[in-house]
C-alpha cells in the first residue's frame, strides 16, 4: 500500500457501483435504460470498451438479462442494472441463473412502484420480488447499499459471491444512494479482493458439468474452452441432461440450497451500531439505515437505549446475527420505504417476546431521522 | 461427396445422453439437425468453437443432443443469449436453433433487432406453423383460415413470413428451405454460417401431429410432398405474377449483402475509449 | 462524540431556483470543493423530475467534519433563492440564524430582514457578459458567506468542472459573487430570520 494520500472522488451511488463493477473484474454490461439507473449504464458505455469489455444496450430487460448469462456462459463477469419495471422483465431470466447456476450480478435502483409508479421517488419496494420474484422455490442472494462507499464495496461483494457460489446476485439500491454524491476514497487494486469462478481441473471426458464441490458448487467451464457441456433452464442431472427422475430432482434442489446455507457466514452481512446493551433496536437497510443511525443517536442522547442492526444482506435473511437481538430487546423498529417487506422477516425469526414494530412510508419521500426519533422514544 | 450418415452420427451425436429424442416420428426437425450437421462437417468448423442456442419447443431440444457447446434458454430468448455468448467471445460460431412461435412471437422483438444489430450470428428457424410441444395452438404462423387447438373455428390473423421479416429487419442474409429441400438446407446453413453477419435460414416443417392432422393435410410423407409441390425457386418466382405466387413457396437466397457487423465496429469504440482513457 | 456535537458540526446549503439556472452544477462544484479538496466529508443531493428544463430546482450540501447519516438537509443553515417560488417555498427551511441569500433582481418579496439581497443575475448579465454564470457568481458568495470552504479549492473545483474555454468566463464570476458578499457585514443583520414578534 502507498503512503501517499488516496485521491478523492466525489461520486454518485450510482457511479460508484461502476467503479466497484470494473474493480470486480466486471468486463461485460447489458441493459436498457430507466430511472433511476440510467447512469450506471451511460458509465459503463464509455468504461468498458476501454478495458476491453463490452457494453450492450439491448431491446429490452428481458433480453438484457439473456445477453449477461450468455456472457457468464463465455467465462467473462457481467452485469445489469436496471429499476423496478425492468426487474419485472428479468425474472423470467434470472430463474434461468439461478437454476443454470450462472454468476451474475442484477442491480435494481429502486423506485416507486407498482407498475410505472413514481420513476423518480426513493422506494424499498421491491425487497420481496428480489426474492422471490422468479417463480418456483430457490435460493437467492439479495444485497443493500446504503452510502456511495458501500456502492462500491458491496458491489465489489456482489461479484464475488457470485463467482464463488455460482449464483446470481441481487444488488438493491435506491434512488436517494443512487442520486447522492459523496466523498469517497477508492483502495488500489491490489486492496481489493476479488473472487473469480473455480474452472474444472478434470479433462473434457471426466467433466461433470453439474456435479457439486466440496461446497455443493460445480467448477464452471466457459463455452470455448474444449468441454462442450450442455446448458439447460430444465432441471438436470449432474451430466447437465435433463432429468425428471424424482431421486435426481430432489439432488439438485439440495445441492441449490444447500451450497447458499453452507456459505451464510460469507454472505450475509450486517453492521451493528450500540447494540451491546441496547434495550430497543433499528432493523433498516439501504438509504433508511442513515436516517435510523442518526435517530438512534438522537434517542441515547435523550436516554433511550437504542441501537441499530443494519442488514447489507437481506436474503438469505441474516437471522442469526438477529436472533440474539431479538432475544436482548423488548423492541424492534423496522423502517422501510414500503408496506412491510423486511418486517415480515423480522417478525417471522421472532420468538414472539421482542415487540416488532413497523414504519413504513410509500408516498415517495425518504424516512427522515425525526420519525424514527419519535417512534424511538415511545417504543 | 455425400457424408455416411453412421459418421455423422458418431462424430457429432451426444453419446452420453440418454436418447431417444422428443420428437415425432416423421418430425422435420431430424431432417434439418441433419443438415446442420452436415453442413458443420464440411465447413470443418471444430466442435470446440460451435455454440447453438435454442430456445422452447421442440426445436428447442436439439441442442441436447449434439456434442456442441450447447445452451438450452428460455422460451424465444434463444437470441438473447448468443448475444451475450457471441459479444463475449467473438471467435465462437454462435448458432440458434429456434420454433416459429419462439422466434417470431415471444421472440419477435429479440429476433428484429438482432438482424437489425447484425451480430456476426446464425439463426435457423424450423417453421411448422404450429406450437406442436404445448399442444397445437395457432403460431405467428399457422395460415388464416386453419384450425388450431385455439383456433378451432378457423384462424382469424395473418401469418408472419419469417424470412421476409428478416429482410426487412436488416438481416444480412436470408434464404428459406423446406424440409422437402433436405440437400438445399445443407447448402443454406454453410453459407449461412460462413456469412459474416446476422445469418438467417427458414425451413419449413412439418408438424403433422398437431398441424396436418387438424387441417385434413395427411400424414408427414403428404406434407413433405406438398411442400415439394408449393416450392418456387427465387429465380423462378422473379418471374412469376402475384397471382401466380399465391400458395407458393419462395426457396432459395432471398437476400445476401454486406452490412458493417456490430463486432467489428465495436472493435473501432474500443480504439476510440482507450484513446480517450489515454488523454484523461 | 454525541450527537449533539455531531449536529453543530453539520452545515446544511440549499441551492434553489428554477431549472436550468444551474444550481446542481453549482452544488456539485461546492461539494467537490469541500470534499476533494478541503478533505471533508460531503453528501449532495438533489431534487429529481422528470422535466427536462424549467420547473422548480434544487439541490443541497451537507458538510462535515465527521461522517454523514442523514444526506439530506434537515435545517438549513444557507438557503440560495435563485426565484420566489424557490424563496417562498423553503424560507421555513431555515434555522433560525440561518441565511438567506436571493437573487434581489428575481425575488421581489422578502419574507425576512435577516436577508442577503445581490443581483446575481445582472451581475453575470451585465459585468460578465453571459447570464449564464449567475450560478457561479452566486457560489463565490455562498462560498464566502457559509465559511464552509477554502475558496482557492473552490475555484479549483470549478475549473475542473466547466468546459474548456469557458474557464476564465467562470472563474469571473466566481470572484465576482466572492466580492459581492465580501461587501456583507453579517453581523449587521437582525439575528433571526424570524421578526421580533415571532420570537418566544
Amino acid at each position: 500500500m502507498s503512503d501517499k494520500a488516496k485521491q478523492r472522488y466525489l461520486l454518485q451511488g450510482n457511479e460508484a457501483i461502476v467503479q466497484g463493477a470494473l474493480a470486480a473484474g466486471c468486463r461485460f454490461f447489458a441493459g436498457y435504460p430507466i430511472t433511476p439507473a440510467s447512469e450506471i449504464a451511460e458509465q459503463l458505455s464509455i468504461t468498458l470498451p476501454a478495458v476491453d469489455g463490452t457494453f450492450i444496450q439491448m431491446e429490452d430487460e428481458i433480453a438484457s438479462m439473456g445477453a449477461i448469462i450468455g456472457a457468464s456462459l463465455s467465462g467473462v463477469k457481467a452485469m445489469t442494472a436496471t429499476s423496478g419495471p425492468g426487474f419485472s422483465l428479468m425474472q423470467e431470466n434470472l430463474g434461468f441463473a439461478c437454476v443454470a447456476e450462472v454468476p451474475c450480478v442484477v442491480v435494481n435502483v429502486m423506485r416507486g412502484g407498482p407498475s410505472t409508479g413514481l420513476p423518480t421517488c426513493p422506494a424499498q419496494g421491491d425487497v420481496q420480488m428480489a426474492r422471490w420474484g422468479t417463480h418456483g422455490d430457490h435460493p437467492i442472494v439479495v444485497l443493500s447499499v446504503s452510502t456511495v462507499m458501500d456502492s462500491f464495496t458491496i458491489t465489489v461483494k456482489a461479484f464475488n459471491i457470485a463467482e464463488k457460489y455460482r449464483v446470481p446476485v441481487i444488488l438493491l439500491s435506491d434512488e436517494v444512494v443512487a442520486h447522492t454524491r459523496e466523498c469517497v476514497e477508492l483502495p488500489d487494486a491490489e486492496e481489493i479482493k476479488v473472487v473469480d469462478r473455480i474452472t474444472p481441473s478434470v479433462p473434457p471426458e471426466w467433466y461433470k458439468p453439474y456435479e457439486g464441490d466440496a461446497r455443493g458448487v460445480p467448477p464452471m467451464a466457459a463455452f470455448g474452452d474444449g468441454y462442450r457441456h450442455h446448458v439447460t433452464g430444465l432441471i438436470h442431472d449432474e451430466m447437465g441432461y435433463p432429468t425428471q427422475r424424482p431421486s435426481e430432482v430432489k439432488a439438485f434442489h439440495e445441492r441449490l440450497t444447500k451450497k447458499i446455507t453452507r456459505g451464510f457466514p460469507d454472505i450475509q452481512m450486517t453492521r451493528g451500531y450500540y447494540l451491546d446493551d441496547a434495550e430497543v433496536f433499528v432493523v433498516a437497510y439501504g438509504a433508511v439505515a442513515r436516517s435510523a443511525l442518526r435517530a438512534v443517536e438522537d434517542a441515547r442522547e435523550n436516554g433511550v437505549k437504542a441501537g441499530l442492526l443494519q442488514l447489507i444482506t437481506l436474503f438469505p435473511f441474516p437471522r442469526r446475527a438477529l436472533t440474539p437481538l431479538l432475544d436482548q430487546c423488548r423492541a424492534v423498529l423496522v423502517p422501510e420505504m414500503n408496506l412491510g417487506q423486511i418486517s415480515r422477516e423480522v417478525q417471522r425469526v421472532n420468538n414472539g417476546e421482542c415487540v416488532v414494530a413497523k414504519h413504513n412510508r410509500i408516498d415517495g419521500k425518504f424516512i427522515t431521522p425525526r420519525e424514527l426519533f419519535d417512534r424511538l422514544m415511545k417504543l | 461427396m455425400p457424408i455416411p450418415a453412421q459418421a455423422l452420427r458418431h462424430e457429432y451425436l451426444r453419446h452420453n445422453k440418454k436418447f431417444p429424442h422428443v420428437w415425432c416420428p416423421g418430425c422435420g426437425n431430424g431432417i434439418v439437425m441433419g443438415a446442420l450437421l452436415r453442413a458443420v462437417s464440411r465447413l470443418e468448423i471444430d466442435k470446440d468453437e460451435i455454440v447453438l442456442a435454442s430456445g422452447i419447443g421442440c426445436s428447442g431440444r436439439m441442442p441436447t443432443y449434439l456434442d456442441f457447446n450447447t445452451l438450452h434458454t428460455t422460451h424465444g430468448r434463444a437470441l438473447t443469449f448468443a448475444t451475450g455468448v457471441k459479444l463475449a467471445n467473438p471467435s465462437m460460431n454462435v448458432i440458434a436453433i429456434m420454433g416459429d412461435g419462439d422466434s417470431t412471437a415471444i421472440g419477435g422483438n429479440h429476433f428484429i433487432h438482432a438482424a437489425r444489430r447484425n451480430l456476426n450470428l446464425t439463426a435457423i428457424i424450423i417453421n411448422n406453423s404450429i406450437y406442436g410441444m404445448t399442444g397445437g395452438q395457432y403460431s405467428p404462423t399457422t395460415p388464416f383460415g386453419s384450425k388450431s387447438t385455439t383456433s378451432v373455428y378457423g384462424h382469424i390473423e395473418h401469418a408472419f413470413s419469417i424470412a421476409e421479416l428478416a429482410v426487412t429487419a436488416g438481416a444480412s442474409f436470408v434464404a428459406r428451405a423446406t424440409v422437402y429441400h433436405a440437400d438445399l438446407i445443407d447448402r443454406l446453413i454453410e453459407q449461412a454460417i460462413n456469412k459474416r453477419g446476422f445469418a438467417v435460414v427458414e425451413v419449413i416443417s412439418n408438424c403433422h401431429i398437431q398441424y396436418g392432422r387438424r387441417n385434413k393435410l395427411g400424414g408427414a410423407v403428404d406434407m413433405l410432398t406438398s411442400f415439394k409441390e408449393q416450392a418456387v425457386s427465387v429465380s423462378r418466382a422473379e418471374k412469376m405474377s402475384h397471382e401466380e405466387l399465391e400458395g407458393k413457396t419462395t426457396i432459395g437466397v432471398l437476400a445476401d449483402r454486406e452490412i458493417p457487423i456490430s463486432t467489428e465496429e465495436y472493435k473501432k469504440v474500443r480504439e476510440q475509449a482507450r484513446a480517450q482513457k489515454e488523454k484523461v | 462524540m454525541t450527537s449533539e456535537q455531531k449536529n453543530q458540526e453539520r452545515y446544511e446549503i440549499r441551492f434553489s431556483g428554477s431549472g436550468g439556472q444551474g444550481l446542481i452544477t453549482a452544488a456539485v462544484v461546492f461539494a467537490e470543493a469541500v470534499g476533494v479538496y478541503d478533505g471533508k466529508h460531503v453528501c449532495q443531493t438533489q431534487s429529481y423530475g422528470p422535466e427536462a428544463r424549467g420547473g422548480k430546482s434544487k439541490a443541497e450540501v451537507v458538510v462535515s467534519r465527521s461522517p454523514i447519516d442523514y444526506p439530506k438537509a434537515l435545517e438549513l443553515d444557507l438557503l440560495l433563492a435563485m426565484n420566489q417560488a424557490a424563496c417562498d417555498a423553503y424560507f421555513y427551511d431555515l434555522k433560525p440564524n440561518g441565511i438567506l441569500v436571493i437573487d434581489s433582481g428575481l425575488v421581489e418579496q422578502q419574507p425576512t430582514s435577516r436577508i442577503i439581497a445581490i443581483p446575481f443575475t445582472q451581475i453575470a448579465k451585465e459585468e460578465i457578459g453571459r447570464e449564464l454564470v449567475a450560478n457561479m457568481v452566486a457560489l463565490g458568495a455562498i462560498g464566502l458567506l457559509s465559511g464552509q470552504v477554502d475558496l482557492e479549492n473552490l475555484e479549483k473545483a470549478l475549473l475542473a468542472r466547466v468546459p474548456k474555454g469557458t474557464e476564465e468566463m467562470n472563474s469571473k464570476a466566481l470572484k465576482r459573487g466572492i466580492e459581492e458578499a465580501g461587501k456583507i457585514k453579517l453581523d449587521d443583520l437582525p439575528r433571526s430570520v424570524m421578526s421580533e414578534d415571532d420570537e418566544v
